[in-house]
């Protein structure tokens, strides 16, 4: 993989830190009039997750770190690994537990995730922003009670639990926010 | 950034606009005061020695010794007017076009427009209270702040940057968990100016601008030693929303001191394994001629542009900044 000199920093850049592969959020160039000039860069972890600051020479080269993102439908799992395939090539790739993480809550079948690949390999396993999940389980609701007024949980057919109004009962099919784990409306099926 | 859109300027008509208009604000407040806009070279035998500052060269293979020569882009006019006080002992300024080997980034261009004047019998308070009127007149300032370099970091980080020992400045450093990649050479003087930048730039002149003075001795540069306390030079900066706008001082007139500095600053230059600078022997014949008792600051106008019309980033101000030039 190429190097990267701090003038090529820009966000979204991947590059290898500690080991890491790691994509640079926020990049800012500081050069005090009389001194050293420096690259103040705000770094995302792409297997921990982890945010941290460094602070580079500018000038300085780092390894790049070959990442890329691919759109990838989810077909299904074994119970070890978790089975995704390419709409057009019809090529399967399987992402183990680590990659899934915590979204394995969110993974609908045929449902278009975005994988991250780290030489070649998923890294991570990111869901579509909405989901449609079927209610398993939820307590009967209060009767006239309208959306808005704190709600109650229930339990997703992946074993998600989200917050619902009150009116919408067990069986129904809702459509969830997976960046914030929120309801956002009842689906007519 | 290379697009087909790449030949527009990234200033608007209504950013020139407001450029000209500053350059015509700050000719009327010098021509108010009797302070002579002067015109020196660009392109100039000499350069500076500054270990974190790198000029542009190029090769003028038309010289009248007949050897080839080594011609720098002026990094800031202060040899060529310090030469001119030396001659005229007249306050003088200069508004114009400077060159820096540096990066690019939001409030950086490798080319910038400086001001840069010198106040014969001013000192560097005496200069401050020009600066601040010259602020009100520009970008409306209602008043400035003043703060020692001391005072700034006592206030800030519990630290005394002039009798604290490096190892507690070491302390201090690893406190604020700035995390530096192993290439990043630090010494006593660059950890201060890390936690200036990170921990001390955000807290000051958010209100008003700030001034910070009595720089420690060993950031001198070319300002005078402070009389009452040597451990400081008669040196300030000047902040405002985070932004550096000026550097000035009292300037140093013994041209034998300013020798020992620029050979300092070469020594240091080595220890980075920076490439030496040759010393300006016609700003130091300049010196020894003897300078005007004076203060000079050098204060960025993309900035004061951008600061007074709230823009975010320098390629608002600029026609073409360097990705486009």
């Amino acid at each position: 993989m190429a190097n990267f000199s701090t003038n090529e920093f820009k966000a979204g850049l991947k590059i290898m830190l500690d080991g890491e592969p790691c994509n640079i959020l926020e990049n800012e160039y500081v050069k005090p009039g009389k001194g050293q000039a420096f690259n103040r860069v705000k770094i995302r972890k792409l297997i921990s997750g982890k945010v941290l600051e460094k602070t580079f020479r500018s000038g300085e080269s780092v390894e790049g770190a070959d990442v890329m993102d691919t759109e990838l439908a989810y077909l299904y799992t074994d119970g070890e690994f978790y089975h995704f395939m390419n709409n057009e090539t019809f090529e399967q790739i399987a992402a183990d537990e680590k990659a899934v993480g915590e979204n394995v809550k969110w993974l609908v079948e045929n449902d278009v995730c975005t994988i991250t690949l780290w030489n070649g390999a998923p890294i991570t396993v990111s869901p579509p922003n909405f989901v449609e999940l079927e209610i398993t389980e939820t307590d009967p609701g209060l009767k006239g009670d309208t959306a808005g007024t704190g709600g109650k949980p229930a339990t997703l057919s992946t074993g998600a639990v989200v917050r619902v109004p009150l009116f919408v009962q067990t069986g129904e099919v809702i459509k969830v926010d997976t960046r914030t784990g929120e309801y956002v409306s009842r689906v007519q099926k | 950034m290379t697009t087909p859109d790449n030949w527009r300027p990234t200033a608007s008509l209504q950013a020139l606009r407001e450029r000209a208009q500053l350059y015509t604000a700050i000719r009327q407040f010098f021509a108010e005061r009797d302070v002579l806009e002067v015109d020196t070279p660009v392109l100039s035998h000499g350069t500076v020695t500054d270990v974190f500052i790198d000029g542009f060269s190029t090769n003028f293979a038309y010289s009248d010794s007949g050897h080839n020569e080594t011609l720098y882009l002026q990094t800031s006019p202060e040899f060529a007017l310090k030469r001119l006080l030396a001659s005229y002992q007249t306050s003088i300024y200069q508004l114009s076009k400077v060159f820096r080997h540096e990066g690019f980034g939001r409030l950086h261009n490798p080319e910038f427009t400086m001001l840069e004047w010198y106040r014969v019998g001013l000192d560097h308070h005496a200069l401050m209270d020009e600066i601040s009127d010259l602020l009100k007149a520009l970008i409306g300032a209602q008043q400035t702040e003043r703060m020692t370099y001391q005072q700034a970091f006592q206030k800030h980080l519990n630290l005394d940057p002039l009798s604290d020992s490096t190892q507690r400045i070491a302390q201090v450093f690893n406190d604020c968990k700035i995390d530096l990649s192993d290439e990043y050479p630090i010494d006593h003087d660059g950890m201060l100016q890390l936690l200036f930048s990170y921990e001390i730039e955000p807290r000051i002149g958010q209100h008003y601008p700030c001034f910070i003075y009595d720089y420690p001795a060993s950031q001198s540069s070319l300002a005078k030693i402070n009389s009452d306390d040597p451990r400081v030079a008669d040196r300030f900066e000047l902040y405002f929303k985070g932004t550096e706008l000026a550097n000035g001082f009292h300037e140093l007139q013994d041209a034998a001191e300013q020798r020992k500095r620029f050979e300092h600053d070469n020594r240091l230059r080595r220890t980075f394994r920076f490439e030496e600078k040759p010393l300006d022997e016609r700003f130091l014949g300049a010196l020894e001629a003897g300078i005007p008792a004076c203060a000079g600051v050098a204060m960025g106008i993309d900035r004061i542009l951008m600061l007074k019309h709230g823009y975010t980033h320098i390629e608002q101000v600029l026609a073409f900044p360097v990705t486009r030039a």
